[in-house]
Formats: structure tokens, sequence, C-alpha cells
């Protein structure tokens, strides 16, 4: 069906499901990028692409229109992500520290996929450590940076969506970029 | 001029203002520090994201189907809760504090009470008011704070965080009154620092925010209560 996502969305509202359909298939997508970015785990980023699209159903009668139904979406998605990160910081923090029992992760599959050593390269290893650096940045910053960096957006929207000021979102930015600055700092050498 | 520190060369690469563009043409030391930063985070861009069908959205889908509950239409009272939460957080004030006791027996006993209603919307806006305060200060620095601000607004909160928890008590719900006291401790803590806050003492609160979990309590009960609200 050709409807746009405010169409779609607008009949969703009013309990056309398949309106609501044409909108999950649409964005699925985008949705499953953002949530595997801020989870970094395939898993994780399954189950928060399911949890935003029940929310924002369970939510439609509050959407108003006034932004893009992706960027809604997207807010949403971005938010369940940092639910779900916080509260496995808040829960790891209060427990003895991991044995290495953790998920498996893309780098692990990436490297298991492609193990050629030519992967010994400026980007495998930045690769390699990034997925660390940024699971060392606390939720609100990984979250800030994933927003800015690959989702391309501005401090305001990033700002709404933490529900913080743009003060606040900016500075979360900039502690994300000076921790993983600082953690990849064995890679930047081969980038010269 | 004095040169662009770290946190003006990474706001540069997002989002350049002339102010620095200029700068940077006059300073090759800046110059310099700033191509440094785009490298790095131009290096960052590559984060590979595993593929997905193009048949994804249809699994989605159907994994999604079974979960959906009947779509409501908004209640004339949750539309009350959209437009003029500042009305209905004094009504709500109001009628815990007792001065609508009298009109209780008509209110009591009907399923979903208004009763019900009124404190969940004030429940609902004190504790999101609630969480971004806490989360400004969780996540902000000295510099960046308004703190004097982030006290008034700490100050107004307590009272009906006061007045909510006292409800709680009397409702028997252990839960929401416990949040409600760890939420009162660091509000009264906010409001009773000095307003040139050292950044030591604010690291110490923020350390307490953090391993309290607070924000995200705060967030996920807000969350379940607005969702409560719309099930009424
Ligand atoms: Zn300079």
């Amino acid at each position: 069906m050709d409807w746009t996502d405010s169409a779609a969305a607008d009949e969703a509202r009013r309990g056309n499901q398949q309106a609501f359909r044409v909108l999950v298939e649409r964005h699925s997508h985008a949705v499953f990028r953002l949530a595997f970015r801020m989870t970094g785990n395939e898993q994780d980023a399954e189950d928060m692409v399911q949890e935003t699209f029940l929310r924002a159903y369970k939510q439609l009668q509050r959407f108003d229109g006034r932004a893009a139904f992706g960027t809604w979406l997207y807010r949403i998605c971005a938010n369940c992500s940092l639910d779900l990160l916080r509260s496995r910081q808040s829960r790891r923090e209060a427990q003895p520290p991991e044995t290495g029992n953790e998920s498996v992760h893309w780098l692990d599959r990436v490297a298991a996929r492609e193990p050629s050593p030519e992967r010994l390269t400026q980007s495998s290893q930045i690769a390699d450590l990034l997925q660390p650096a940024l699971k060392r940045l606390s939720a609100t910053e990984r979250a800030a940076f994933i927003l800015r960096h690959y989702e391309g957006c501005d401090i305001e929207e990033i700002a709404r969506t933490l529900g913080v000021q743009a003060n606040a979102a900016k500075h979360s930015v900039f502690r994300a970029v000076q921790k993983l600055r600082r953690a990849l700092e064995p890679a930047w050498g081969a980038i010269r | 001029m004095s040169h662009l520190d770290e946190e003006q060369l990474v706001e540069a690469y997002y989002a350049p203002d002339e102010q620095s563009r200029m700068h940077m043409r006059g300073c090759p030391e800046c110059r310099a520090a700033f191509e440094r930063v785009q490298e790095h985070l131009d290096a960052l861009r590559d984060y590979p994201v595993p593929e997905r069908g193009p048949g994804y959205g249809g699994e989605v889908w159907k994994r999604l189907l079974p979960q959906l509950p009947p779509v409501r239409k908004p209640r004339a009272w949750l539309r009350l809760w959209l437009m003029a939460p500042a009305f209905a957080t004094l009504l709500a004030m109001a009628f815990v504090a007792g001065m609508l006791t009298q009109r209780k027996a008509q209110l009591v006993g009907t399923p979903a009470s208004t009763r019900e209603r009124v404190l969940l919307i004030a429940m609902n806006r004190h504790l999101e008011r609630s969480q971004i305060i806490l989360s400004e200060i969780a996540n902000g620095s000295t510099a960046v704070l308004d703190f004097p601000r982030e006290q008034e607004r700490a100050r107004d909160l307590l009272d009906d965080n006061r007045l909510l928890r006292q409800a709680a008590l009397r409702d028997g719900d252990a839960a929401d009154a416990s949040l409600l006291d760890e939420l009162e401790r660091v509000l009264l803590d906010v409001a009773n620092s000095p307003a040139e806050m050292p950044s030591r003492d604010l690291e110490a609160l923020q350390n307490r925010i953090d391993n309290e979990g607070l924000v995200f309590k705060v967030r996920v009960r807000s969350s379940d209560v607005r969702f409560k609200g719309q099930q009424l």
C-alpha cells in the first residue's frame, strides 16, 4: 500500500493494523541498525526492535505528527536501548566483576567469518578497540555519541531523546569522543 | 584569542561555526589539532552492522503481531493529562492534602476512581520533572551545570514529593513510597548544597545517583505510570 508515513500512522491510530504493518516493514532495517549500534549485540538489538515497535504501537495516540514518524520511532528505539544499557550498568555495578561470560559480539563474529591476516590493518585495530571502548562509556555518553556520530542527530534532538538540556547533551557527546580517542590511542599511530 | 580546546574542536567537527573556522584559518596549531580530531572521528565511521535480508520487515511484523494490544482511543481525562499538567498537579495536590475529602465518598468505590487517575497524573508529572533534573545533574560538570537553577527546581519538587510519598504510604504502596523516599533524599541534598558546588561534591552526588540507579528507576516507574494511565 502506498501510504505516506503520516497517513499510515493516522490509519494505524484508528485501529488499522495493516497500516501499522506498513510502518514496521518500512522502518525495521533502520531501527535495527540504530539498536545494534546502541547495544553492540545482535540479540539485544532484535529485542530492542520488538520493544520499539510495541511501545510505538501502544503510544500511537501520542504521536502528534509534529516530527517525522521515523524520527519519533528512532527516539523510542534510542530510549528503549538506553533503558537496557542503564539497567545493565546498574546491575553490573551491583555485582562482582564479570567472569568473561558475556554474549557474543559482532567483533567475534566478524573475526570468525573473516580470519584473514590482512585484517590486522588499521581499520581492524580500530574495530578491535572500538567495541570495548564503547562499552566503557556511560549509557548516556554512548547514546549521545551514537546518535551524533552515526545517526547524524543534532544536539537539540539528542537532548530531547535523553531528556536533558542541550548543554548536557553536547557535553556527553564530547566526553564520549574524548574517552574514545584516549582508548583508541594505540590505533592512531597506524593512521599516520 | 586563545586556542580552541578539545571540546571546541569536536564541536567544530560536527557543527563548525564561523568563529572556530576563522580561528583555524589563522592558526596552524589549531588547524593541525583539528585535522587530528577529524582523522580519528572519520576512522570511527566504519561500525559494521550485521546484514538483514529484504524480508526482515516481514519477519519483525510476524513476531510482533501476537503481542499487539487493541488500540484505544484517548479518553477525555487523558487529554487533560496531555494538555494541562500544571492544573492536574494542583488538583492532585489539593486532593492528596485532603481538601476534597468531603467528596471522597462519591469517588472511592468506582472502578479506576477519579482519585487514582488524579494521583497517576500527579505522579507522572512529578517523575518526568524529577527525571530531567536527575539526568542533568548526573551528566553535567560544574562548568556546564546551572546549579542554582537546579536547586530551585529541586526545592519546587520537594513539596510534591512529600505529598506523593505520604499518599503512597497511605495506600500501602511500599515500592512507590521507597522510590519517592530515595528521590526525596537526593532532592534534599541538591536543594541544601552550596550554590557554588565544588566539583568533588558534585562528583559524590553524581556517584550516589549512579549507584542507586535512580535515573533508571524513575524512568521505568514513570513509563509504568504513563502506561497504567492509558489503560484506565
Ligand atoms: Zn589556535
